[in-house]
């Protein structure tokens, strides 16, 4: 199953309808939390919103979750160990307030099991790829240097 | 000052919670009281005890008002020592109102910002004794410190 979210704050309807073009010859069920207002789209299982319940369940059943590059969706990736891949909000397009998305991508491009769609065809090829590594949630020291500056601060 | 602190520590639903949930591990030795917006999140992460709270935003008066109310309802009951956010309106304002308290305040812009500060950042800057970006060159360009990232 391919689990697609775009997160709680505002619609992303390229997302939605690359993967309506592409839920056909996938061969796996597309189930997307899409936000309020996207119409019904052959092949796909939409659904508004979800309970934090579930939308774990649904990343937990996932093959591999699709998303914008929400920090949430990435966190959320590690922590239930699937692989991400991730299409950036463009500001350009409306899609955002700003280009922070494309930013963020830049930074997660490389780390292990998250996959930057740069593009709207990117998606296919590897949506179609077959070993996909799963996202870890590893402390880095970068995130241990954060958790020491925090506990020297509170004593 | 030795002991255990009481810490209460405030986020909004979605990433700014992922990444508050992702710093637990710095205040082990202390006292946890959480303050989330979604209900259904702090039990998904097992992060008890915790408080759900209105959310809101810049643009809703009457919702940052209801959201004030429910932190200054927590502030008095639980006189928290610290007070950490990773955002976001809410985050600024239980700062705030942290300080009112005399606790010491912490400000972790979310990891999302990778270009500029976020707007609750720049509030929160005037509220937090210590004001963080996760990204180096935000932290520059913003006067504020960066001490490392939860990616």
């Amino acid at each position: 199953m391919i689990f697609a979210t775009v997160g709680t704050q505002l619609p992303f309807p390229r997302l939605i309808d690359a993967l309506a073009a592409l839920a056909p010859d996938l061969g796996e069920p597309v189930v997307a939390q899409a936000g309020p207002g996207e119409a019904a789209r052959p092949g796909l299982d939409l659904r508004e919103s979800l309970t934090p319940d579930a939308f774990s369940d649904l990343f937990r059943a996932a093959r591999v979750v699709v998303a914008h590059a929400g920090i949430g969706t990435v966190l959320s990736a590690r922590r239930f160990g699937k692989p991400l891949v991730v299409l950036p909000r463009r500001h350009g397009l409306g899609e955002h307030r700003n280009d922070h998305q494309s930013a963020t991508a830049r930074q997660l491009q490389g780390l292990p099991g998250i996959y930057v769609a740069w593009e709207v065809p990117d998606l296919a090829a590897l949506l179609r790829q077959g070993d996909l590594e799963p996202a870890r949630d590893g402390r880095s020291p970068s995130h241990q240097a954060l958790l020491a500056r925090l506990r020297d601060f509170v004593g | 000052m030795a002991g255990p602190k009481r810490i209460l520590a405030v986020a909004s639903g979605g990433g700014h919670w992922q990444q508050l949930m992702l710093l637990r591990g710095a205040f082990e030795a202390h006292e946890l009281h959480f303050a989330t917006t979604l209900p259904g999140l702090p039990e998904a992460f097992d992060a008890r005890p915790a408080t759900i709270i209105p959310d809101c935003n810049r643009n809703a008066p009457l919702a940052v008002l209801r959201t004030t109310w429910a932190l200054l309802r927590r502030m008095i009951a639980r006189r928290p020592d610290v007070v950490i956010s990773t955002g976001a309106l809410p985050g600024v304002i239980a700062l705030a109102l942290g300080r009112l308290f005399g606790a010491r305040t912490i400000w972790v812009d979310s990891v999302a910002n990778a270009e500029e500060m976020s707007m609750s950042g720049r509030l929160a800057r005037r509220v937090a004794h210590l004001w963080l970006s996760q990204w180096e060159h935000v932290a520059r360009d913003a006067g504020a410190e960066y001490a490392g990232a939860v990616l």
